[in-house]
């Protein structure tokens, strides 16, 4: 499982990147976006999603 | 005499009723303004004096002759605030945390060198946002810090936060020397903190309510300590939010000042249901112009007040009231290929600034003697509107004004005490009724308006709403120029000649201040 970015909404400010544990999340082509590879959805590291805990735009949702 | 005294010093406002703990200036016989002019007000300490005196958000005197940029380099936030909508960007906006273009570092290290190239006022850089600088590790923030410190050793940096994450890097922020710091602090009560921030990302997790606000509150304080006790100067916004935190400002106006803050900013909540934040959305509405002057004035002695903040935003660059931002975009810059650094162009032009300021305190002390010898304590201050483009004189036309100054003139003295933004009444030569009906609502609490120049038309309109324009101290000092205009005023009110004006109120502008640069 994994979590993804609702381009629509996001602001692109980046907040998600630097919160994110195992570097899932980068600025590609002009938006971020999540590597749903490399997403554990924060399991076994912390309580809740970081990238959807920071997200002003409450765009990071379960794929 | 002794009030009048502190009036000749920078930071104005506040010192006038400071006296508390300042040493009793007048006292050691020294009773001209002019005395000491260059060397600071009596009750700061001449280290504080040192670092503020040419940054124009905090010198009251300095903001007439000094530009600020602000880079955005910080677009990430830890915080929700209801008067705040990070969903989407507005380039007609101009409140703090609002910014039409996004920064790298690298970007924004050239965006100064091109600023600093054409504007030699410039002395402060500073990093505001458009999210919080210390949200994301502050990794953009001190990046940019760290670059520039190399190339532009002598210009001064600052930068302002929510305080959240300002325990964990006090020690950078001493490391890179930045010895400004703005911490927006709207509570110190948690209670109170719960109606203005929805939640907060704290330690992996997202808090809200009560708890939320408790954490914020707490690591503001702490914050605050850590730096004061470290020797860097905070200072202090809140943003006025009337039936929510106006009353509350005044506790946390003690309570700032008892941890050092050395500056207390109070700035009206700027609303609108356009902008879509929660505030705007639920019709809070900011703060009448007579309702932040009142709080402001119940907030004096405290710690001291800035009235001169003009909210401006996060990219803004120009001397404050002015936004040249737009004339610096991404492009433009990329255009402009490698620019060096020309220290001495920015030297010269303080040179020149140290002329003015002595001889501004020359004219200021010569009015204020006069005054004190022949107007009576007992005739009501007056508020006075300064169409100005800076330098601390009256040398705007009123239709050309952006905004005005706001002086209050009485038998103690002249004291700038805040601005207005208006529309431009004219644009291209064409007066605009709408446009002059704004101006007059937003200036309706004052006596006369001072202006460089008036045409007929407006000048009949000022009249009839009972606001005197006087253009015959175009160019002139405007403190100075202030005193003369109230000895005649108390002379006329003396003579029944004329009426006070009082119990009047001003609307704050709420939109964008949108006014460019023709
Ligand atoms: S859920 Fe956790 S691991 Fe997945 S992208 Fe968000 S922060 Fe990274
Ligand atoms: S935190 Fe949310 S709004 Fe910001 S970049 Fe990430 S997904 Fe976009
Ligand atoms: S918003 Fe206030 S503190 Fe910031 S640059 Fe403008 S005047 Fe200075």
């Amino acid at each position: 499982m994994a979590y993804k970015i609702k381009a629509s909404d996001c602001t692109a400010c980046g907040a998600c990147e630097a919160e994110c544990p195992n570097n899932a999340i980068s600025f590609k082509k002009g938006a971020y976006a999540i590597n749903a590879d490399l997403c554990t959805e924060c399991k076994g590291q912390f309580s809740s999603p970081q990238c959807a805990s920071v997200c002003p735009a409450d765009c990071c949702v379960p794929a | 005499m002794a009030n009048v005294i502190s009036l000749d010093s920078i930071l104005g406002v506040g010192e006038l009723k400071a006296a508390a703990e300042a040493p009793p200036a007048a006292a050691s016989g020294c009773a001209s303004s002019s005395c000491g002019s260059s060397d600071g007000p009596a009750d700061m300490a001449p280290e504080v004096w040192e670092k503020v005196k040419n940054h124009p958000c905090y010198s009251e005197e300095a903001h007439h002759y000094f530009a600020r940029m602000h880079v955005a380099v910080a677009p990430a936030c830890n915080i929700q605030c209801n008067y705040c909508n990070r969903k989407y960007d507005c380039s007609n906006e101009s409140r703090p945390g609002v910014v039409s273009e996004k920064l790298t570092p690298d970007q924004a290290l050239r965006k100064i060198m091109a600023v600093a190239k054409e504007i030699p006022q410039l002395s402060v850089i500073g990093i505001a946002g458009p999210g919080d600088s210390l949200a994301a590790g502050g990794r953009n923030t001190f990046k940019t810090f760290e670059m520039l410190a190399k190339k532009a050793p002598d210009l001064k940096l600052c930068l302002s936060t929510n305080g959240l994450a300002l325990p964990d890097h006090v020690d950078t922020i001493a490391n890179y020397n930045i010895d400004h710091v703005t911490i927006t602090i709207n509570m110190v009560d948690p209670e109170v903190g719960q109606h203005i921030y929805p939640w907060i990302f704290h330690d992996h997790k997202r808090w809200t309510g009560l708890d939320a606000a408790k954490i914020l509150h707490e690591r503001q304080m702490l914050g605050l300590e850590m730096l004061t006790s470290r020797g860097i100067l905070v200072k202090v916004n809140s943003v006025m939010i009337p039936g929510i935190n106006d009353e509350h400002l005044m506790d946390v106006n003690k309570a700032v000042k008892s941890r050092g803050a050395f500056l207390h900013n109070i700035m009206p909540l700027i609303s609108d249901p356009a902008h879509g934040t929660h505030f705007g959305l639920t019709g809070q509405r900011g703060p009448t112009a007579q309702e932040l002057k009142v709080l402001q004035d119940q907030c004096e002695g405290g710690a001291k007040l800035m009235r001169h903040c003009r909210q401006c935003r996060a990219d803004a660059v120009g001397l404050l009231g002015e936004d040249r931002g737009s004339e610096f975009t991404i492009d433009r810059i990329d255009a402009m290929g490698e620019v060096e650094y020309d220290q001495e162009a920015a030297r010269t032009y303080r040179e020149h600034v140290e002329g003015e300021r002595a001889g501004r305190h020359a004219a200021k002390a010569a009015a204020q003697a006069d005054v004190a010898g022949t107007v009576g304590t007992d005739v009501q201050p007056i508020l006075i509107a300064v169409a100005t483009k800076g330098g601390e004189r009256i040398n705007e036309h009123f239709g050309h004004a952006k905004e005005f100054q706001i002086y209050e003139v009485g038998p103690k003295g002249a004291k700038f005490v805040g601005h207005r933004r208006v529309d431009q009444y004219c644009e291209g030569g064409s007066g605009d009724e709408d446009a002059l009906g704004g101006v007059l609502s937003a200036i309706n609490d004052c006596t006369a308006v001072f202006v460089a120049k008036i045409g007929g038309c407006p000048s009949q309109n000022l009249k009839d709403a009972g606001i005197e324009p006087v253009d015959r101290f175009a160019f002139e000092y405007i403190e100075e120029s202030a005193l003369t205009y109230f000895k005649d005023y108390a002379e006329r009110l003396g003579q029944g000649a004329i009426n006070a004006r009082e119990g009047q109120d001003a609307v704050i502008r709420t939109g964008a201040f949108t006014a460019l640069r023709a």
